[in-house]
């Protein structure tokens, strides 16, 4: 049995038992749990000898053992370690951005590890009406629809409750108007009877021309206009606006003093933050402040290939190759064509990026950051080697490749958490090329195309290719650009057989040729 | 552009903004503002910024040689207004200097401008020269809080000297009200045009205006975690371990007997301690994890304290490093701070690597860290303000503890030994060995 102590008590009795139960299951791991050395005897004495220690084959982390057996629960530095969800509540008028700040603070908290999921109360009106057919069911006097609307969002509360409660996730988006302080208040009941912290995202904008451009990229592909002509959703989603207006009570600095929230106004001119109170609510209130809305675009690549990528080894700091010097002179010349407004260019400090960048005549800054995963032990070898050498960690990789730790190097699991201020600062910039490293652009890529860690390991990232991001509606456009040079191919995909004892042909099935 | 320049990141814009950044606080007296002043100073030069605080006062101090009364501070005093008019001059004359010639990056403008003429000159200023201009105002109308504020730093100010408690508490009460008809604070709409941030009951609620860069971002962020209620925070290293025993550099060992022996003499001093609600922090190595369990507390794993890698010189002995690559041995004794072991890390790759933990430990109350001699100079330099040179010689010797507690506008620090003996893993800058054998040589002579 597990003790939990001070803050971590929950204040619900359901919890500790939950998280035995949760012990077994791997993907919750290590999202939540506080490691303790409580004694086990009554009047919480300390313990006369400290537990032995075992080192987890996997991921590397060192934890308490008994006879030989990992004991329970491991505890890592993970934002948002506290084990009292937090939901966070949209609140604003129609057109003012909640869904687009929803789902990139979902696609952000869990990139940075933090289970999120964000429940749109559109979308439930939308599944129990089936069909839309004017403003009209948004009218305040309109009886039918303000039931209807509210059956939806407790619908929707109800799913909140079990994704956080039942399901183990850590922070949930509540994204609907919002804009009444009752219905406001029917959230906070729900938070307190759960147990949940809640912070408030308000987006405050009267400036028609961002209204318009929110209704173009967002409204007229939106379900519910699938009918109309661009006039007629237009005209048809004002009138929708201003039945929310009339009710419209924005939070307010004095009457909503004991809330916690951040208040966007015009798109991030201003911002308003009261009562920030604990870690993950300050990085959602940091993450918020950097976003932006002017359009650009990103462009992510590897360094040419390298004389190691030739030789089929990893890791290294070794120069280009004939071959990747061409792709330098060919990047350099995409660059100049693709006339591209005050282009930033990052490289890691390698040498292979810091070479392909001198190729661009362009100033770049150098990122430790943007470094490669580091290899540990398994620094310049081939594949091949390392399954001859450390055949039980290669197979532990494929296992689990994105929490799988080299000994003495790194996990993808690490790498994320290196990227992110990188990410940070990318999302504060506009136009800006990256040109980095495999597992690297992996990592960034999985961020920008909101892939799971499951799926990240293995994005599909080849030498000689430019991914071109843009972000668009509430996602992000990628282009594929192939610049043509010939490379090796350094893609090893999941091999069927994951097994430790496992043959080395099984091993070595989907290794891409080399030298 | 033609020709390609690089810059090194270091977790800021460096190099690649030439544009100087000005932060002006705002504010009446007793609202924080010099504290919010110094404690970003030194944020900002821990992380690599050169930065550097004026503090008006100062200059109106040194120009006035003695404080009579908050007569001096009265609006209708002609005579004190044209002081102070010259003093604000005079400190951004020094800004100006430090900014344009010195290579300064970023100069914080300690005074109470809280009129909006005063603010223009100040823009005015920054206009000339081709400085961003970043405004930090404090609002505070707590009474507590203002006492405490005069109690912690105006009563041990030079300007009270020689006057008792309630002297001073009155006189510099007389003297917040000379200011307060004049107060015009940074208004959302007047001045909507520029950066600023609005600091409100001590960090309750934020205004945040037109951030514009990354390093606004940056102190905006920081600023909205810090706070201001009393705690301390415990550093200290992992006990002793095999790999020190045998006098070699990092690995991931476990502990000596030694070290054992510390790691219960901690759990026992933190029992005694008996301090509230206490977070234990410890990196991803053994030695330090081992250290925690005998405390019977829960604590939190961070990668980020892991010591420093010293790359192809892991788990060696200095004798042997100076064996095998006796020029990088030589490097990093030129410039302990910059130099980085080969496929290993810098002291200045470890700060931007612990910010994190900084930032974290901010917002926190009362924690202890367990973590490492290269990572415990880092942390210990930002809280006690230490420059580049002066960081990786900081002494952290084994099974001692370092309580520092926050006062005033710095820190004081308990230096607790624990009484385990343990080997000293602190190699000094060589020239001072060399100084020291000298003078042991003509002692001798």
């Amino acid at each position: 049995m597990i003790f939990m102590r001070g803050d971590i008590h929950s204040k619900r009795g359901g919890r500790n038992e939950r998280f035995s139960s949760a012990v077994s299951r791997t993907a919750f791991e290590d999202h939540r749990s506080w490691f303790t050395n409580m004694s086990l005897t009554e009047d919480n004495t300390m313990a006369s000898s400290p537990r032995e220690l075992t080192q987890n084959p996997l991921k590397k982390i060192w934890m308490p053992c008994k006879n030989g057996l990992p004991e329970k629960n491991i505890c890592q530095r993970k934002v948002g370690m506290t084990n009292c969800p937090t939901l966070i509540v949209t609140v604003g008028l129609p057109a003012r951005g909640k869904t687009y700040i929803s789902k990139k603070l979902t696609r952000y908290l869990n990139w940075i590890g933090v289970h999120t999921k964000e429940f749109n109360v559109g979308q439930y009106r939308r599944k129990y009406m089936k069909i839309y057919k004017s403003f009209e069911f948004f009218r305040p006097d309109n009886e039918e629809g303000l039931k209807i609307r509210q059956q939806c969002a407790l619908a929707a509360l109800g799913d909140v409750r079990r994704y956080l409660t039942e399901e183990g996730g850590q922070v949930a988006v509540f994204d609907a108007t919002n804009t009444t302080r009752e219905r406001r208040e029917t959230i906070l009941r729900f938070t307190e009877q759960n147990g949940y912290k809640v912070f408030f995202v308000e987006s405050v904008c009267e400036d028609p021309d961002v209204i318009a451009e929110n209704i173009v990229q967002v409204k007229l592909c939106s379900p519910d206009y699938v009918d109309c002509n661009t006039e007629e959703a237009v005209d048809d989603f004002m009138k929708r606006i201003k039945c929310y207006e009339n009710s419209y009570q924005p939070l307010d600095e004095v009457l909503d003093r004991e809330l916690s929230f951040i208040k966007i106004m015009d798109v991030g001119r201003r911002y308003l933050v009261n009562r920030v109170l604990d870690h993950i609510q300050s990085r959602i209130v940091y993450y918020l402040m950097n976003i932006h809305i002017t359009p650009r675009s990103i462009y992510l690549c590897r360094h040419g290939e390298s004389e190691l990528n030739l030789k089929g080894r990893i890791g290294g700091d070794s120069g280009l190759s004939v071959r990747g010097k061409e792709f330098a002179k060919c990047l350099g010349r995409f660059i100049q064509e693709q006339n591209i407004s005050d282009l930033k260019v990052w490289t890691s400090q390698m040498k292979r990026t810091i070479q392909t960048a001198e190729a661009l005549g362009l100033p770049y800054e150098q990122w430790k950051a943007l470094n490669e995963i580091d290899a540990g032990v398994c620094e310049e070898m081939m594949y091949e080697e390392i399954q001859e050498s450390y055949p039980s960690e290669f197979a532990l990789r494929d296992q689990d490749k994105y929490r799988y730790r080299y000994p003495k190097g790194e996990s993808y699991e690490d790498l994320v958490q290196r990227l992110e201020p990188v990410i940070m600062e990318l999302e504060r910039q506009e136009n800006v090329m990256v040109i980095c490293h495999q597992a690297v652009m992996r990592c960034l890529l999985a961020y920008f195309l909101d892939k799971s860690a499951e799926e990240l390991p293995y994005l599909k990232c080849p030498l000689h290719t430019i991914l071109k991001l843009t972000p668009v509606a509430y996602g992000c456009k990628v282009e594929s650009i192939s610049l043509n040079v010939e490379a090796v191919n350094t893609h090893r995909d999941r091999p069927e057989n994951v097994n430790v004892q496992r043959t080395r042909e099984d091993a070595l099935k989907t290794l891409p040729a080399h030298l």
